[in-house]
């Protein structure tokens, strides 16, 4: 199923510039491992070493953030666009 | 130290008052909000022109720490795409410190290298809130001039 995966502007430097790809699954982390298959420099963005989502990075299902639903397990469905934006903190 | 091509913010005194205001609503925690206007280029290199202020909730509910909620932050990016502009920088309040970039300010500030990062000191010292702004790449703080206008 495929689903609309938007890139925040750093990210764009290891998909040439594309701001937009799209990627099928049916979970964020099936979602994520074939755009990485696609564009192997997002790899260590998106997760971490111990393979969870990274910490600098927020993503949403449409509207909703994933960290409050299943994380990396979030169900995905044809249709539904992944927005992936920078994380902002600090102390 | 300053970084080659640095904008200068420009602030109006009605955006000024709108971080002021939500840096003390947010006492005894920091406070925190999203910055929006126009950029160049594909690394959105900022003209200085701030376009929006967004206050937002501080998902950290912390006197030492803050994080941009992301529902909130997810809303200002859309506000920002429909206006054809960007998020150009964050600002955040240090309730008993200096209006200078944290060790963990300067770890944390991974969003895009020409981000410029604003902090307001509400220290009790200073009799008055003391808002700067930065550029922080690589572990390196630059400041940014700020300028009022209207
Ligand atoms: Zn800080």
């Amino acid at each position: 199923m495929p689903v609309e995966v938007r890139l925040p502007t750093l990210l764009r430097q290891y998909t040439d510039g594309t701001a937009s790809v799209t990627a099928d699954g049916a979970t964020i982390g099936e979602v994520f491992a074939a755009i990485v298959g696609q564009y192997p420099g997002l790899g260590g963005q998106l997760i971490d070493d111990s393979g969870s989502l990274h910490k600098f990075v927020n993503v949403y299902v449409n509207d909703e953030d994933i960290r409050y639903l299943d994380s990396l397990g979030t169900p995905v469905a044809e249709g539904d666009v992944v927005s992936i934006l920078p994380a902002v903190a600090g102390g | 130290m300053t970084f080659p091509g640095t904008p200068t913010l420009r602030i109006t005194r009605a955006q000024h008052r709108t971080i002021i205001g939500h840096c003390f609503d947010g006492l005894p925690d920091e406070a925190c909000g999203l910055l929006g206007g126009p950029a160049i280029g594909a690394m959105e290199e900022p003209t200085g022109v701030i376009t929006e202020v967004f206050p937002t909730r501080n998902a950290d509910a912390s006197s030492r720490t803050y994080t941009v909620d992301g529902k909130d932050m997810l809303r200002a990016m859309r506000t920002m795409d429909e206006r054809g502009e960007v998020l150009v920088g964050c600002w955040h309040s240090h309730t008993h410190t200096e209006a200078y970039p944290s060790p963990t300010d300067v770890r944390t500030a991974t969003a895009n290298p020409n981000w410029i990062y604003v902090i307001v000191s509400l220290k009790p010292e200073h009799g008055a809130p003391v808002l700067r702004a930065y550029r922080i790449r690589d572990g390196a703080v630059a400041e940014v001039p700020v300028e009022l206008m209207g």
